[in-house]
């Protein structure tokens, strides 16, 4: 299969880069890793009369915590640097989680993680990752940069909030309040299909308590889905097998299920509340074991 | 078709929009001009004629199109050739060398790891890959290792243990 003709474009510089998509009027894509991009223009999805092939400007290629614990993932960063991350392993529990499960083995090689959310699939594994975590995209234009926060980043299925001539450079997800605890499941048929069911969980807890939680979910709507005010009501809580009980119920209440070849929408409900219920247990085993 | 990616001697069709790149394919620099929606896969295949690469789904689901790029697997299928200008690439053809097969080529052979043998170049890529990283796995780090590699024959048994016995092999030899 081969995608309609465009014109390609290799810039050395995000100031190359900005300058191209801007005087693209709208028909130019930026390619990071490709791994949705190539698909989609190879199926036609997308024609996109000009590439801005990103891969070539340096210093995007990083993910590292600020000294105040601000994590940092740059455009160019690959799934596959998340899954092998030493920093990530020991610092972001719900990332590292996610990372391993993200397509195959292979996709990671080149996917990014940044480029997933612009792809803003509803199906995505980041999005929900970084809903969960309350996470920002820093993005670059002719006129500087801004921060999106990512629930506003998705307006819709494969629709973001970047304007036409602005790339998304980095995430950010902020410092945790207390330490880091969290986990991502994901039901999937096989390798590399779109999840039947996910859940991001993502809590921050110190001396014993939770001083903040996010869920969110894929797989079971038309969107991510955010489950903050069930994640919230821990809030002040130290998990107890009751109120872990409580939040799996309403985490699976707000879900968004369709009834398809992947299951019954009562099917993946029950998924999304074994799985929170696997993850909070999860998290509370081990709170009260370094306790 | 041919003017998609002529040999450096032959000017660019016409209106084609066509880039000049230079790519080392199996420790040899291929110059090449490029179609920028030529796939790096068509490349590979149709191009350089290196045919042992396969387009199998040509959606990245299977695997089939593996090649290494700058040492870590890819689907070919999903690049485009342009983007490998300035970079290294390795294809099942750079496995054997004129008098002997690659261990992973000879644990493929021992174990019976292929049988249609379609998805059998993308699967050793992988291989060569995780193996490169990790010359020891486990069984269950070989089948995360090609988890992206579909074959419908084998059901993977003999696959894992081609691999397996190719890692023992390699171990062998490093010693």
């Amino acid at each position: 299969m081969y995608p309609s003709r465009f014109k390609y474009e290799s810039p050395k510089t995000l100031a190359d880069a900005i300058a191209l998509l801007d005087s693209g009027a709208g028909e130019t894509k930026v390619l990071a890793g490709g791994q949705s991009l190539v698909p989609m223009m190879k199926l036609r999805f997308a024609f996109p009369g000009t590439v801005v092939d990103i891969n070539n400007i340096p210093d995007l290629n990083y993910h590292r915590f600020d000294s105040d614990g601000t994590l940092r993932i740059g455009a160019l960063c690959r799934h596959e640097d998340l899954e092998h991350s030493d920093v990530i392993a020991k610092g972001q529990p719900t990332i590292a989680a996610a990372a391993p499960l993200v397509a195959d083995p292979i996709v990671r090689t080149r996917g990014t993680f940044v480029g997933s959310l612009c792809h803003a699939d509803p199906q995505g594994d980041w999005a929900a990752v970084m809903i969960a975590l309350g996470g920002r995209v820093v993005v670059q234009g002719p006129k500087g940069k801004r921060e999106i926060a990512m629930k506003d980043f998705v307006l819709g299925p494969f629709q973001t909030a970047l304007e036409f001539n602005e790339i998304a450079i980095e995430a950010v997800i902020p410092a945790p309040a207390g330490q880091a605890r969290g986990g991502y499941l994901k039901l999937e048929r096989r390798v590399g299909d779109f999840a039947t069911a996910s859940v991001a969980v993502a809590l921050e807890i110190t001396g014993g308590k939770v001083v903040r939680a996010g869920i969110a979910m894929a797989g079971v709507g038309g969107k991510t889905i955010d489950a903050r005010d069930a994640a919230s009501s821990l809030v002040g809580q130290a998990l107890t097998e009751a109120n872990i009980a409580t939040v799996a119920a309403a985490v699976a209440a707000v879900a968004e299920p369709r009834s398809d070849h992947r299951g019954s929408s009562d099917y993946k409900r029950q998924i999304i509340r074994t799985f929170v219920t696997r993850i909070l247990t999860s998290i509370a085993n081990s709170t009260k074991k370094a306790a | 078709m041919t003017s998609l990616y002529e040999e450096i001697s032959t000017p660019p069709a016409g209106d084609v929009p066509v880039r000049r790149v230079t790519i080392n394919v199996n420790g040899q620099a291929r110059t090449v001009d490029v179609e920028p929606r030529l796939l790096l896969a068509h490349l590979i295949r149709q191009g350089l004629k290196l045919t042992g690469t396969h387009t199998g789904c040509d959606t990245t689901n299977c695997g089939a199109c593996t090649v290494l790029f700058d040492g870590r697997p890819i689907k070919s299928c999903t690049m485009f050739a342009v983007q490998a200008d300035g970079h290294k690439v390795e294809t099942v053809e750079s496995l054997a060398s004129a008098s002997e097969l690659h261990p992973i080529q000879e644990g493929f052979k021992e174990k019976h790891g292929l049988q249609c043998g379609f998805c059998t170049p993308g699967m050793m890529m992988a291989a060569k890959a995780l193996l490169e990283r990790n010359l020891n796995p486990t069984e269950d780090e070989i089948r995360w290792a090609i988890s992206g590699n579909l074959c419908r024959c084998t059901g993977y048994q003999n696959i894992v243990k081609a691999i397996l016995w190719a890692a023992e092999k390699m171990r062998a030899e490093s010693k």
